[in-house]
């Protein structure tokens, strides 16, 4: 008879950290103690906070144990499994209160999420159709058949308020309504599984631990707007999520929950997967529609819009893979429940991806309206280092960033909007004091530059122009004017690209210039790089006073650029020197500085 | 899956199953005493019976955990049940059979077995 249950991260970022192996040390050891009887181990979805992989969670007693090693294994199957005595050196340290495990959802981390999109993350075995359906899986997709019309269904989607998670935060019901008002004799449900954004894993983390909520949600969206067929249009770099969509579509087909007559209603539904091959404009609707068709990803002019003319030519609806995940969640609690949270415009909550310069990197949902203060100082514990925070970029290479000044601005699609970011996908790249606005921008551009298809003149050779010409700032070649130049241009840009991919490239380094503007000018003024990023604007010197003479710098610099001897203050030499910073890291006595 | 009646069952089924993964402060307690003196006294078919029992009678509200040395070393097996704003109990001598009868009275009915506490056996 189980009486406990170990939960292990299988998510990609913990099996990166050996999580697999973990597993496989767990069932062998807890076999030598002749637990197997009474012990079950589940592979389960992200947990979220992937600061402290690999994670592992025992249940009844709720103990969160994180960054387990392989060594670790032995002691907690015999102290905590056997003889139930919790293993407190492995505790993740904010559960910890004195003799007391306080629950995971009173830590900082998890106080103030409310996971919604993320419910079955990490709690169940997302390759066990069983256990979703034990988490009321599938029920709304029976509710939807036998008890609701496909107007009724677009009636609640339309009340609940949800909007797009993709980015645009188009309003959901209304999407559907404009595919099921328009005829055919097909129409086709796609998923946008593609999450091309840098730095952004909130699609990866559904798909790989619950992707029976994207199936189920397709289907009830087939019943909707009168289509029987979805593709998911996942990215070949997925390869877990691809998995576990696999043996979900299988799972569903042999319950009769996908395919033909489900629920014996006469419904006919059936989803295949498509792989994307690495283009970040695949994510974009129409070249993704393009590229299933088989052709290269490009986008085309609209309208006509998918929902009239989409896949193949006929009505589609394209969703992105949040967005699905909370349709079910909407059909059983009801359009109320779903409306009730967040803000007058923004309904529900958002999954974030914690990166950059911020202790806890995760996963984390909130409602709409959180402040991006609260998100850094409480539920992501703050910048590391003691620096001090300095931006946030949301929506990745097509958002903006968001400066401390702005730090208490509740988080929604409008509030981001009006200070020239986006939502975007759910990417949050926290930034300290350390990171240059130029840099960052230029970051950002190199990336679109890259991904741009190549078919519209504003996008193809603008957003090259627009990256030159940072590079020039960058290097300390930049001029006043071109900082009016680049405003030009990417007004140009932003109004003229052929998809967003265009349209949105421009905006980190408008958002970055406007918010950030003494940062640009000193690049560009004083050939000056204030954060000490841009190497062409640094120069490495020696504090005499504090150099003994050691010669570890010289020793180890690659152009012999220090010139000194033995006992006496050592100097670089400018013209030589090409910036590398070795010296600085080498050198034990902080003589070496970057100005 | 034919209908929705079919897809009820296996909720049903694996409920019970998942819902030990929900930490819920609310549930009452009960804990096995399971350090050396407890597994020596041949706690553990205890435990693994009180597991049984409670699942066999959809019990949701109790969740069932090992601790370490309660301290009365001679009176193992050792069950304590506690429950939110109520005493301690402290079951001592338990054996597979007393065991069951402690679901049965105590969880399932709310009336605690007497005889088989700590304070009838220091008599």
């Amino acid at each position: 008879m189980i009486r406990s249950h170990v939960l292990v991260c299988g998510g990609t970022g913990c099996t990166s950290s050996g999580s697999e192996q973990i597993i496989k040390l767990l069932e062998s050891e807890i076999e030598k103690q002749g637990l197997t009887q009474e012990v079950k181990v589940v592979r389960t979805g992200c947990f979220g906070l992937c600061a402290l992989g690999p994670i592992m969670i025992i249940y009844p007693e709720g103990a969160f144990y994180s960054m387990v090693k392989n060594e670790d294994i032995p002691e907690i199957v015999s102290e905590h499994l056997l003889k139930g005595r919790i293993v407190k050196r492995l505790l993740y340290h904010e559960t910890v209160e004195g003799e007391n495990i306080r629950s995971l959802d009173n830590t900082p981390f998890y106080k103030k999420q409310l996971r919604i999109a993320l419910r079955n993350c990490g709690v169940i075995n997302p390759e066990d159709i069983d256990e979703y359906i034990a988490r009321d899986g599938y029920l709304a997709l029976g509710k939807v058949l036998t008890e609701f019309t496909p107007a009724q269904v677009i009636d609640t989607m339309k009340r609940s308020g949800l909007r797009g998670r993709g980015g645009a935060g188009f309003p959901t019901g209304l999407k559907w309504e404009f595919a099921s008002k328009n005829a055919a004799d097909q129409k086709y449900v796609c998923c946008n599984a593609d999450e091309g954004d840098p730095g952004a894993f909130m699609d990866r983390s559904v798909l790989e631990g619950d992707p029976h909520a994207v199936l189920e949600a397709m289907a009830i969206a087939g019943y909707a707007i009168g289509a029987d067929q979805g593709y998911i249009y996942v990215r070949a770099e997925y390869p877990i999520a691809i998995k576990r969509l696999a043996i979900a579509i299988n799972q569903a087909h042999e319950y009769g929950l996908l395919g033909k007559n489900i629920f014996e209603t006469g419904y006919n539904f059936d989803i295949e997967l498509r792989l994307g091959a690495g283009a970040f404009v695949c994510g974009e609707e129409t070249a993704l529609m393009t590229s299933i068709e088989g052709h290269r990803g490009e986008p085309r002019p609209r309208p006509p819009f998918p929902a009239v003319k989409g896949l193949f030519g006929k009505p589609t609806i394209l969703n992105n893979v949040e967005t699905f995940v909370n349709v079910p969640q909407i059909i059983l609690k009801g359009a109320e429940w779903f409306s009730s949270i967040g803000n007058e415009k923004s309904k529900g909550t958002k999954v974030f991806a914690l990166g950059g310069k911020i202790n806890h990197t995760g996963l984390v949902e909130i409602p709409m309206g959180t402040t991006l203060r609260e998100i850094i100082e409480e539920i992501g514990g703050g910048i590391p280092n003691g620096k001090k925070f300095k931006a946030a970029q949301t929506g990745g290479p097509s958002g903006g960033c968001i400066p401390y000044s702005l730090i208490d601005i509740p988080i929604d699609y409008d509030n981001l909007i009006s200070i020239g970011s986006m939502m975007g996908s759910g990417g949050l790249i926290v930034m300290d004091e350390d990171n240059c606005m130029v840099d960052m921008a230029k970051f950002f551009l190199e990336f679109t530059v890259d991904e741009s298809c190549g078919k519209c003149t504003p996008c193809r050779i603008g957003t090259r122009r627009l990256y030159e010409m940072l590079e020039k700032i960058a290097s300390g070649n930049g001029e006043l004017e071109d900082l009016d130049k680049i405003e030009e241009l990417s007004k140009y840009i932003k109004a003229n690209s052929l998809c967003g991919l265009g349209q949105t490239a421009p905006n980190p380094v408008l958002s970055m210039m406007h918010h950030f503007r003494e940062e640009y000018l000193a690049h560009v003024v004083d050939k000056k790089c204030p954060a000490g990023v841009c190497k062409n604007l640094l120069t490495f010197i020696i504090d005499e006073n504090k150099c003994v003479g050691c010669t570890l710098c010289a020793r180890n610099c690659p152009v012999n650029a220090i010139a000194g001897s033995v006992k006496k203050p050592h100097v670089i030499d400018k013209a030589k020197c090409i910036k590398c910073g070795v010296c600085l890291q080498k050198c034990k006595f902080g003589a070496v500085l970057k100005k | 899956m034919k209908n929705l009646a079919e897809l009820a069952e296996i909720r049903d089924r694996m409920k019970n199953k998942v819902n030990i993964r929900e930490t819920n402060g609310d549930n009452i307690r009960v804990l096995v005493g399971m350090a050396t003196c407890g597994i020596a006294a041949g706690a553990r078919p205890v435990l693994n019976a009180l597991v049984e029992e409670v699942n066999k009678r959809s019990l949701s509200n109790v969740t069932i955990t090992q601790t370490g040395c309660i301290g009365i070393c001679q009176y193992e097996p050792v069950v304590e049940i506690i429950e939110p704003g109520k005493d301690k109990t402290t079951y001592v001598n338990m054996t597979i059979e007393k065991a069951l009868r402690v679901v049965s009275d105590h969880l399932a009915n709310g009336r605690v077995v007497n005889e088989f506490t700590i304070g009838a056996a220091a008599k």
